[in-house]
């Protein structure tokens, strides 16, 4: 493993098996305890500098240090550092004063955990940033499709919505690839980046097409405020074209799952008796990424088994 | 005071010598016998006319913390200059004769090369309405050169009004092409890295567009334009089909423009975010054929002084801009003479007449020759050494350089006569 987990391709096949590995046997290790608690990380203290609201990540994040045994620091920073005055490098450098062994960051700049990396000597961990990636969203999505699946290898995964935005869709298309999964993407042309096909996926702008063939279905959120900037026409238009309801839920094979990051737009991208249908492993996923998030801090600062 | 410059390679042609008296040349031969003269050993040196920049930052007046006229002058100095072009984005805006003359009187105080004023095309670089631009030829400052840049003129109306109103100054208007409704929040370059690194696109076509629509302008309304910093392969294109059609229109490309690319975004170090973004390496071939055919006119900097704080952030968060007087003719000496590209005469053209011509600037951009002012630059072809942010003349630091070798050691300079830098160091 290196140093930092800033983004999915810092992972090789090798240490993406193993972060899934490890979160399975944290599972195994705590299921059915009633002390959720394991000692590893005691005396280490870990960061969660979280500069855009985000409660689901920070509090998943929070609740793996803690199982772990580290010492948390929550350090919320609204707004970008400008704007705040203190710059995020002198942040960074108080952490490392205070002696932070991990910092886990989520930031509205892309590549801010890169920046940050520079600045310190423990581990970074990208919690979101920007429009770039959220790697730990994909290993936990990874590790839920593994789970349901029993395999990655061959798997077909249409991930469906806002690309262009998305972080979530950046990681995972980096990672299933690294682990054997083929993605297609679907999307607006205009939810799609320029220079999406350079990306190890298939691109189709039509979601009925590409359903009957997808072993998972991973919805994407899509703000309704893009359609003010001219990337769809209207929210019931996007929804008509690429939301997934009950209707297009049907054309999916028999083993399928639906899957989303969330926060979901119940109506917008996703309808709401397929949110809670049995193909929906979307509370699931909130759960594994707590797993997920340990298998990452252990590795990261307890060291890979060798 | 008379000077004897022995043994120099003017435009790395046969040696001579070369006497400088009163500010002028005035002699070039072989073995020049020269009794009191100081005498300079250029044995090996090339002497090039002394360099002219169309697009320099000085960011005096407002952000002194960054650079200062004399700061930035000392810098052009040592980049072999004698005469730099202020661009008009300072605080206040040179939008008035008070600001062009202030900033001209600052450079006539340093010394160290001619600092001359750019106007903005309108006040305040807010594109509503122009600023007094008449006020500004007229004064000491005699500015020439109106330009926005930082901003476009994108008022398709308002830019052919400013390129009318400007003929009868003899006066130019120096366009950053960037439409703005297609670059809202662009931090790099649009292509496979933006897509893969989450930074929003900055298209090729947000410049090619402005470009064309201007030389459509400036054809129809009879005017000359200039085009700063061209960044694209499809933006010299259109360059190519508007000269071979007759309209006046010049342009410039940027060292960084010459020899980087948007690769240097992977890590998101911010010292590499400039607008316009560093493109593609076709992009980069194309420019320099551009160059080199003289569909591009000039080498021109964007020398883009910012202070650490507004450069040691998120890539998002900070100012776009890198230095540039230091290296340029390191940079054109990797990129264009030591590819064939361009001889020795053709980096005089590109970087001193040229230039020199499109700011109207007189005693500047000369050949060497008898009689011409003694504007020259004395350069090392054969020295290579490691760019150290460091050691730069520039108040700031963001040079994109830092730890990358490069061609050309500039061991004098001279305006009229009086040497600025002498063995690679300023004189003052």
């Amino acid at each position: 493993m290196k140093r930092h987990l800033l983004e999915a391709a810092d992972l090789d096949r090798a240490d993406a098996t193993l972060v899934l590995d490890t979160a399975a046997q944290i599972d195994q290790a705590l299921a059915g305890r009633e002390v959720k608690k394991l000692p590893t990380l005691r005396g280490r203290t870990v960061v969660n500098l979280f500069y855009e609201d985000s409660t689901r990540t920070r509090i998943s994040f929070e609740l793996a240090a803690k199982r772990l045994s580290a010492d948390v620091l929550n350090f919320s920073a609204k707004g970008s550092s400008v704007s705040k005055g203190e710059s995020l490098k002198d942040t960074a450098l108080t952490l490392e004063a205070m002696g932070s062994d991990a910092i886990v960051v989520r930031h509205s700049a892309s590549g801010a955990p890169h920046r940050l990396a520079n600045w310190v000597r423990g581990s970074v961990v990208n919690a979101g940033d920007g429009t770039h990636e959220h790697p730990t969203q994909a290993l936990l999505d990874a590790y839920t499709i593994r789970h349901r699946l029993g395999r990655l290898e061959g798997v077909r995964v249409a991930v469906v919505g806002d690309v262009l935005h998305s972080r979530v869709a950046r990681s995972n298309v980096r990672l299933l690839h690294t682990l054997g999964a083929e993605v297609t993407l679907v999307a607006p042309p205009t939810l799609l980046p320029v220079g999406v096909g350079s990306w190890p996926a298939e691109v189709s702008y039509d979601l009925d097409a590409v359903l009957p063939k997808a072993d998972v279905v991973m919805m994407l959120r899509v703000q309704a405020e893009r359609m003010n900037a001219s990337y769809f026409p209207s929210a019931r238009e996007y929804s008509r074209r690429y939301g997934l309801d009950a209707r297009r839920v049907g054309a999916l094979g028999d083993d399928a799952i639906v899957m989303h990051p969330g926060p979901m737009i119940r109506g917008m991208e996703i309808a709401a008796e397929v949110a809670d249908s049995v193909r929906s492993t979307i509370v699931e996923q909130v759960g594994n990424g707590v797993s997920v998030r340990m298998a990452v801090l252990y590795l990261l600062l307890g060291g890979a088994p060798q | 005071m008379s000077v004897l410059i022995t043994g120099a390679r003017p435009y790395g042609e046969t040696a001579a010598d070369i006497l400088v008296e009163d500010g002028r040349i005035a002699a070039i031969g072989e073995s020049l016998p020269v009794p009191g003269a100081d005498v300079v050993d250029a044995a090996g040196l090339v002497a090039l006319p002394g360099l002219v920049d169309l697009h320099t930052h000085l960011r005096e007046p407002g952000r002194e913390d960054a650079e200062t006229v004399e700061t930035g002058s000392r810098a052009a100095a040592l980049g072999g200059y004698t005469a730099v072009h202020a661009m008009a984005n300072t605080d206040p805006v040179a939008d008035t004769a008070g600001v062009v003359e202030q900033v001209w009187r600052l450079g006539q105080q340093a010394g160290l090369v001619d600092v001359v004023p750019v106007g903005a095309v309108t006040v305040g670089l807010a594109g509503e309405r122009l600023a007094e631009l008449g006020a500004m030829a007229d004064s000491a400052a005699r500015v020439r050169v109106f330009s926005d840049d930082g901003h476009c003129v994108a008022d398709p109306a308002l830019m052919r009004r400013a390129l009318e109103y400007v003929k009868a100054l003899d006066g130019v208007v120096a366009q950053h092409a960037e439409e703005p409704r297609l670059t809202v929040g662009a931090q790099m370059h649009e292509g496979d890295r933006s897509a893969r690194l989450g930074l929003t696109g900055w298209p090729a076509a947000a410049e090619e567009a402005i470009i064309a629509r201007d030389v459509l302008l400036a054809d129809h309304v009879g005017a000359r334009l200039h085009v700063c910093h061209v960044s694209t392969a499809g933006s010299v294109e259109i360059l190519r089909w508007a000269k071979s059609r007759g309209v006046q229109v010049t342009a410039e490309v940027t060292p960084h423009h010459l020899l980087l690319t948007d690769e240097c975004a992977e890590g998101y170090d911010p010292v590499f975010k400039v607008n316009p973004p560093l493109r593609t390496d076709p992009d980069v071939q194309a420019v320099r054929v551009g160059l080199a055919e003289g569909v591009i006119d000039a080498v021109a900097t964007d020398h883009a002084p910012h202070a650490v704080e507004d450069k040691e952030t998120e890539w998002a968060s900070a100012r776009p801009g890198m230095l540039g007087l230091e290296q340029a003719l390191s940079v054109v000496v990797a990129t264009m003479v030591e590819t064939g590209l361009l001889d020795w005469r053709g980096v005089a053209d590109r970087m001193s007449a040229r230039p020199a011509a499109i700011g109207r600037l007189d005693g500047h951009g000369r050949p060497l020759a008898p009689g011409e002012p003694a504007n020259l630059l004395l350069l090392d072809p054969g020295a290579r050494a490691v760019v150290d942010p460091a050691a730069l003349a520039s108040r700031s630091r963001n040079s994109p350089y830092a730890g990358r070798e490069l061609p050309g050691r500039v061991v004098a300079t001279y305006l009229r006569g009086v040497p600025t830098v002498l063995d690679g160091k300023a004189q003052r």
